[in-house]
């Protein structure tokens, strides 16, 4: 009876200690990513070098640049990842890619954030899953006081005017609810589109013609463009040049949910500062 | 209805072309588990590397296999869609499938942003991208079926599956607007791919590639009687209607399969019976299996290109099978306004 005991006792010892290897598992060294704003966020939180390749996209830091490029999300390529043999991959939720990964037996984690609080959610499991917790309320603090920061460098005469940011040109508006909304709200600024229409709507172009907001934004392609759309010389934004665009470069942060939105953040407010009075 | 004078004998045209098939299907799905991102290797066939054998046996294996399948489904479908509509223009994504299985992906990728997270792990999320697209594909030829009442007149079953596409696509394009995360999914479906085939896939389309073909097959003399047109067939004591309702299942899970797993590949459905044509003439037994054989051959071949042509990046094969596709339908439309 008692060697049954002892028996069992040993085995739940060995099962606990198996366990508890599992939990203290080494923080992952290999990491694929596949979402700019993830790659972005790996190496914000000081885990640059763990990085093995990244989807198409990712551009920044520079140093990522030099890694393999495995496709995009919707076109990962599967062979060339199991070959690299990571530790973690990261990506977005519901891409076919992910299910396949996970199939072969690669741990696959998906991270998705649509507002200020989710990319801070974000960053936090993110940094646990890297063993850094430490490194996450750090870098929203950094991304706090550059929102601040842009926001007391608004012009006063700026803040409470009416903005139009745009997303695409088809025209999609970038809602108050979203990340760049919720950034451009920090700064004082209106958005024209209601946070009913949700974050990223499809307008109609009259629509912002009836606004008339007091400053529009978008990538510099878009905006040079905007004139010639029907009626739209007419915005009185435009004819004032009370327009801030970004080049390829200063856009991505604008449209990434990651660690670069207080950058995003002090390049509205610098471009504000360069505009005349409304 | 199969007698054995559907088999083409040993020597002849036919024979000649199934063996070349056959010999194109070996030789490029061997090629398939050589090719990998970084050039060719005949080192992951026999190295023990453990990697290697995963890489093997878990990606090009059943990555190979499932193009075959793939493709021998949408070749199959093709000939079936242009037997059944007398019609060589037909193509296997006319009566729906295409947009009722690209709706279907999309109302999969939606659910979560329109609906909240419940639905998403509801039973939409249970269905994944590749039921949502079976689904989706069935129901669409469902619905043209339902348009048409039955598959009694061929104009009027080709009138509602163009009605039928029109409308699933704005309903898509109008959810993918109220859900523009959907659009990435949609557009990567849109363009066909090759690259997620597991033995999941694998064991899923040689199911309904065992299904469907030899229904096919047995069918193959309603097709051959409908060529002489829907009176002669009708004279012959044929059911048309209800035979051509068996023919439009067929067609529908045969390419609801494909699609499901490889996306909208387009033209291969298209161009296969016409490729077989040109080289042999036969029976629609003949031309069904034949344009199966060639649809495997085809998509392996489109599928080896698009894996090396940019390596170590890779095409979408739907993007390479649309442009040889099109050139090729091109050509044959220039020869015949020629002669």
């Amino acid at each position: 009876m008692t060697a049954w005991i002892q028996r069992i006792l040993v085995a739940g010892l060995l099962a606990l200690s198996g366990l508890s290897a599992v939990q203290a598992a080494e923080p992952p060294k290999r990491i694929v990513s596949l979402l700019p704003s993830l790659t972005e966020s790996v190496c914000a939180l000081g885990a640059c070098d763990r990085l093995i390749a990244t989807d198409r996209w990712s551009n920044w830091p520079r140093s990522v640049q030099a890694l393999p490029k495995v496709g995009g999300l919707d076109d990962a390529q599967v062979e060339r990842i199991v070959a690299l043999k990571p530790d973690l991959v990261l990506a977005a939720e519901s891409s076919r890619a992910v299910e396949r990964l996970r199939s072969l037996g690669l741990t696959v984690r998906t991270l998705e954030a649509r507002s200020h609080g989710e990319v801070r959610d974000a960053l936090q499991r993110l940094a646990a899953w890297l063993g850094r917790p430490d490194e996450a309320p750090r870098l929203w603090q950094h991304i706090e006081a550059d929102l601040n920061a842009a926001a007391a460098r608004v012009p006063a005469h700026w803040r409470g005017r009416t903005v139009y940011f745009e997303a695409d040109d088809a025209p999609y508006a970038a809602g108050p609810t979203s990340f760049i909304g919720e950034t451009l709200g920090r700064l004082g600024l209106r958005n024209v589109v209601s946070a009913a229409l949700g974050p990223f709507p499809k307008l109609n172009p009259e629509f912002i013609l009836r606004a008339q907001p007091d400053l529009v934004m978008a990538r510099t392609r878009a905006l040079s463009a905007m004139p010639r759309r029907p009626g739209w010389g007419r915005l009185e934004a435009l004819r004032r040049r009370h327009i801030c665009s970004f080049d390829e470069e200063r856009y991505d942060p604008m449209v990434r949910p990651g660690p670069r939105m207080g950058e995003a953040a002090l390049a509205v407010a610098d471009c504000l500062s360069t505009l005349g009075t409304p | 209805m199969t007698t054995s004078s559907q088999i083409p004998p040993p020597g002849s045209v036919p024979r000649r072309l199934g063996w070349t098939l056959a010999l194109v299907i070996g030789l490029a799905a061997l090629a398939g588990l050589c090719a990998g991102p970084d050039g060719w290797s005949l080192g992951v066939l026999t190295g023990p590397d453990s990697d290697q054998a995963l890489i093997l046996h878990d990606i090009r294996l059943p990555r190979a296999l499932g193009t075959a399948l793939a493709g021998a489904l949408f070749g199959l479908s093709g000939a079936l869609a242009q037997g059944l509509f007398r019609n060589p223009l037909a193509d296997p994504f006319l009566l729906g499938s295409a947009s009722g299985a690209s709706l279907g992906v999309v109302m999969v990728l939606a659910a979560p942003p329109l609906l909240g997270p419940a639905a998403a792990a509801g039973w939409l999320g249970e269905l994944g991208l590749v039921g949502g697209a079976f689904v989706g594909a069935l129901a669409g030829v469902s619905l043209t079926l339902l348009l048409s009442r039955g598959a009694e007149h061929s104009t009027r079953l080709l009138l509602a599956g163009v009605v039928v596409g029109v409308v699933l696509g704005a309903v898509n394009d109008l959810i993918t607007l109220m859900a523009p995360d959907a659009l990435r999914g949609r557009q990567a479906f849109g363009l066909g791919s090759t690259s997620f085939f597991g033995w999941t896939s694998v064991a899923l389309l040689a199911l309904s590639l065992s299904l469907t073909l030899p229904l096919a097959w047995r069918f193959a003399r309603v097709l051959d009687a409908l060529s002489l047109g829907e009176d002669s067939a009708t004279s012959l004591g044929l059911d048309l209607p209800r035979l051509r309702a068996a023919l439009v299942g067929i067609l529908a899970l045969a390419t609801g399969a494909a699609v499901a797993q490889a996306g909208l590949i387009a033209f291969v459905g298209l161009v296969c019976p016409h490729l077989v044509r040109r080289f042999a003439h036969g029976a629609h037994g003949f031309v069904l299996l034949a344009s199966a054989g060639m649809g495997a051959a085809l998509l392996l071949v489109a599928d080896l290109a698009a894996r090396t042509l940019i390596a170590p990046q890779e095409l979408p094969v739907g993007v390479l099978t649309a442009v040889l596709g099109g050139f090729y339908l091109l050509g044959l439309m220039h020869r015949r306004g020629v002669s």
